[in-house]
C-alpha cells in the first residue's frame, strides 16, 4: 500500500514536470509500472495490511523522480543558451537541489565532431557553465553543481550529419 | 656550415636533379623491409647508398632499412640502390657508385659482443670526391637496435647536412579502438609503439617536458578534464591540475619549470601558469572569451594560444609576464592548434577553410604569409621536429587515420602510423631521452 502510494505521487510528479516540457526522449520508467490493483478484502478477521501504519511521503525521492528523464539539455549550432524549453527542467532539478543541498552534480559539456579538440573543450565547458547559471539564478548553491566538459570526446551519437550533431550539442545533469 | 664535403655532394646532387627527374624519388628500393610511403618531389635530395650493414639479417631489426627510411622522410636524401656486401672495412669502388650517381654511401656492420650487446658500425664516404668522411660504432642492449639505427641515420644527416637529425626523438600520441584510449610513445620513424598509458576514459593534448622524461596530457579518467604528469621510465603519475571545472591544454616552458594551461575554475576557459610542482598558480589573461592552447615561444617570453575574442577562434600572443594580447592569424575564420618552430620564426596551426575541410598552414612570422602544406581535409595537431625541418599531424589519408610527417613547405609528406585505430593528437618529442 505504501509503495503504490510513493509510486503514484511519483508518477504524478514526473507528469506535472513533463507537461512542462518538450523534450522526452525515453518514457519515464515509472510509466511502466501501473500500480497493481489491491483485491479488496473481505474477511475482516484477517486483514493482509496494516491498519496503523502511516506511510511516510519523500518529498526527495518524488523530486528525484521528478528529474528521472529530464538528465539532457540540447543546444543549437554555435550556440551556449539554455533555450526557453527546458525552463522546466531546469526547475525541476533546482527544486530538488535546494530541497537537499547535500546532492552533488556534475553537469558534463559537450560539443559535435567539428574542430578542434581543445576548443570544443572550452566549447563545451561554456555550455556547462550556462546551465550551472541558470540553476544557481534560482537558489542553487555553487559548491552544489560541477560543470565540466568532454569537448568532442564523448559522442552521445555516432554520425558526420546534423542529426547526429544536434544530439550532440549538449550537457548532461548527472549526480556525483 | 663547417663541413666542405657537404657543399660539393650537394651541388652535384643539383646538377644531376634534371637527369634524376623525380621518377626514383617515388620508387622505394627494394629490399626496403618496409615501406615509407612519400608523397612528393624535393628540390634539392642528396643521393645517398645505404646498402644492407654485413650480419644485418642475423641482428632482428633491418638496420640499414630503417636508416635508408629516416633519411628519405627527411626530405634531404634520395636513396640510390646498388649493390650490397659492404661493410664499414670495405674499400668502395667510387666509380662504379659513381656512375650509379650516389654522391654519398655509407656501409656498416651488426656485431653480436660477447656481452650480448650489438655493436653497429657504419663508415660514410663522400663519392663524387672519393674521400672517406669518417663513422661511429653504437653498442647497444638488442632491444635499443632500432634507437642505434635511429642515431646512426642522425649521425649520416649531420655529417651531410650540417643540422642535427631527429631520427633518434620520439613521438607521443593517443590511439582509440574499441572504446579503449592509449598513449603511445614511438621512434620519429613511427615503429617500436609502447603503451605510456591505457585508459577506458579519453586522453587528449600530450605534451612533452623539455628533457623528454616526463610527458603532461589531459586525461578524463575521474569523468572531468584533469592534467596529469608522468614520468616516462618509471610510469609514476601525478594529477598536476585538478580543479574546479576542466583543466586542459598544458604545454611546458622552454626552461622545463613551468606549465601554461586552461582552466575553467573561475568560470569559463582562461590561461593560466604554474610551476610544474602544480603551486604559484597565476592567472594569465582575463577575459569573457574562451582563451586556450597555449604555447610558449622558445624565448619563454611569449605565448601563442586560441582565443575566441574576436568572434570566431583565431592564434594571438602575449608576454608570458602579462599585458595586452595581439592577433596573430587574420585570413580564415577558424585558426586553432597553434605550434612554434624551434627557431620561433614559424606558427603552424590547424585552419578551417570552405566545405569545413581543416588543414595544416605554416606562418613566417615575420612576413605574416601563410602557405598551407596538405591537400586533406581533416588535419589536427601539427606540431615541429625539434630542429623545425619536420611537421607531425593527424589526418585521414585512403579512409584510415593516419600520422604524417611533412617538410614546411609540404613538398616531401610520409605516413607513419596507419591503422584501424583513431589515431590522433600527435607531439613530437624533444632532443635527447
Amino acid at each position: 500500500m505504501q509503495m503504490h502510494k510513493l509510486i503514484l505521487s511519483a508518477l504524478a510528479a514526473a507528469s506535472l514536470v513533463a507537461c512542462s516540457s518538450t523534450k522526452l526522449d525515453e518514457p519515464a520508467p515509472v510509466e511502466n509500472r501501473a500500480p497493481a490493483v489491491t483485491a479488496p478484502s473481505t474477511d475482516a478477521g484477517t486483514a493482509r495490511s496494516s491498519e496503523t501504519k502511516i506511510p511516510t511521503v519523500d518529498l526527495g525521492t518524488q523530486l528525484t523522480a521528478a528529474v528521472a528523464n529530464q538528465r539532457v539539455v540540447y543546444f543549437d549550432f554555435d550556440s551556449y543558451v539554455v533555450k526557453e524549453e527546458y525552463r522546466g527542467l531546469v526547475e525541476a532539478h533546482a527544486k530538488r537541489l535546494n530541497n537537499d543541498r547535500k546532492i552533488r552534480m556534475s553537469l558534463e559539456g559537450h560539443t559535435d565532431e567539428r574542430g578542434g579538440r581543445e576548443y570544443n573543450l572550452a566549447l563545451g565547458q561554456k555550455r556547462a557553465e550556462a546551465v550551472a547559471k541558470s540553476l544557481t539564478l534560482i537558489g542553487v548553491q555553487t559548491a552544489q553543481v560541477e560543470p565540466v566538459s568532454f569537448g568532442k570526446e564523448r559522442p552521445a551519437v555516432q554520425g558526420s550529419d546534423e542529426a547526429a550533431w544536434a544530439k550532440n550539442r549538449r550537457v548532461e545533469l548527472k549526480d556525483k | 656550415m663547417t663541413d666542405p664535403h657537404r657543399k660539393s655532394a650537394l651541388h652535384s646532387s643539383a646538377r644531376r636533379r634534371f637527369m634524376a627527374a623525380g621518377a626514383s624519388t617515388l620508387s622505394l628500393p627494394a629490399w626496403a623491409q618496409f615501406r615509407v610511403e612519400i608523397a612528393g618531389v624535393g628540390g634539392t635530395q642528396l643521393p645517398i647508398a645505404v646498402p644492407e650493414f654485413r650480419d644485418e639479417a642475423r641482428a632482428g631489426q633491418p638496420v640499414s632499412a630503417i636508416v635508408r627510411a629516416d633519411l628519405e622522410r627527411s626530405g634531404q636524401f634520395r636513396i640510390v640502390d646498388g649493390p650490397t656486401g659492404l661493410s664499414e672495412l670495405s674499400q668502395p669502388s667510387f666509380v662504379d657508385w659513381r656512375a650509379r650517381q650516389a654522391d654519398a654511401l655509407a656501409a656498416g656492420s651488426v656485431t653480436r659482443l660477447a656481452d650480448g650487446r650489438m655493436d653497429v658500425r657504419y663508415k660514410l664516404w663522400d663519392v663524387v670526391k672519393g674521400v672517406d668522411q669518417g663513422g661511429e660504432s653504437h653498442a647497444v642492449v638488442p632491444d635499443d637496435l632500432r634507437l642505434a639505427a635511429h642515431r646512426i641515420a642522425d649521425s649520416i644527416y649531420q655529417r651531410l647536412t650540417g643540422e642535427r637529425g631527429v631520427f633518434a626523438t620520439r613521438m607521443a600520441y593517443v590511439t582509440k579502438a574499441g572504446g579503449r584510449y592509449s598513449l603511445r610513445i614511438t621512434d620519429a620513424d613511427g615503429e617500436g609503439g609502447q603503451v605510456a598509458l591505457a585508459s577506458p576514459e579519453p586522453i587528449i593534448s600530450p605534451a612533452w617536458s623539455p628533457d623528454g622524461k616526463e610527458l603532461a596530457y589531459v586525461s578524463f579518467e575521474t569523468r572531468k578534464a584533469v592534467v596529469w604528469v608522468q614520468d616516462l621510465s618509471t610510469g609514476r603519475r601525478r594529477a598536476l591540475a585538478d580543479f574546479r571545472g576542466s583543466n586542459s591544454a598544458p604545454a611546458y616552458s622552454p626552461d622545463g619549470q613551468q606549465i601554461a594551461l586552461t582552466l575553467s575554475r573561475e568560470g569559463g576557459s582562461q590561461l593560466f601558469i604554474m610551476n610544474r610542482g602544480g603551486d604559484g598558480v597565476r592567472r594569465l589573461t582575463q577575459t569573457q572569451a574562451i582563451d586556450t592552447e597555449p604555447v610558449f615561444a622558445p624565448d619563454g617570453r611569449t605565448l601563442f594560444f586560441v582565443s575566441d575574442r574576436g568572434g570566431g577562434p583565431q592564434i594571438y600572443r602575449m608576454p608570458v609576464a602579462g599585458g595586452s594580447a595581439e592577433r596573430v592569424t587574420f585570413s580564415g575564420a577558424y585558426n586553432i592548434s597553434p605550434s612554434i618552430s624551434p627557431d620561433g620564426r614559424s606558427l603552424a596551426y590547424i585552419t578551417r577553410i570552405g566545405g569545413g575541410a581543416f588543414r595544416v598552414c605554416v606562418m613566417d612570422l615575420s612576413s605574416g604569409s601563410v602557405q598551407q602544406i596538405s591537400d586533406t581535409s581533416d588535419d589536427e595537431s601539427p606540431s615541429f621536429s625539434p630542429n623545425g625541418r619536420l611537421l607531425v599531424y593527424a589526418t585521414r589519408a585512403g579512409g584510415r587515420d593516419v600520422l604524417m610527417t611533412s617538410t614546411l613547405d609540404g613538398r616531401i609528406k610520409a605516413k607513419l602510423v596507419s591503422t584501424l585505430a583513431d589515431v590522433r593528437e600527435p607531439t613530437w618529442g624533444p632532443f635527447g631521452r
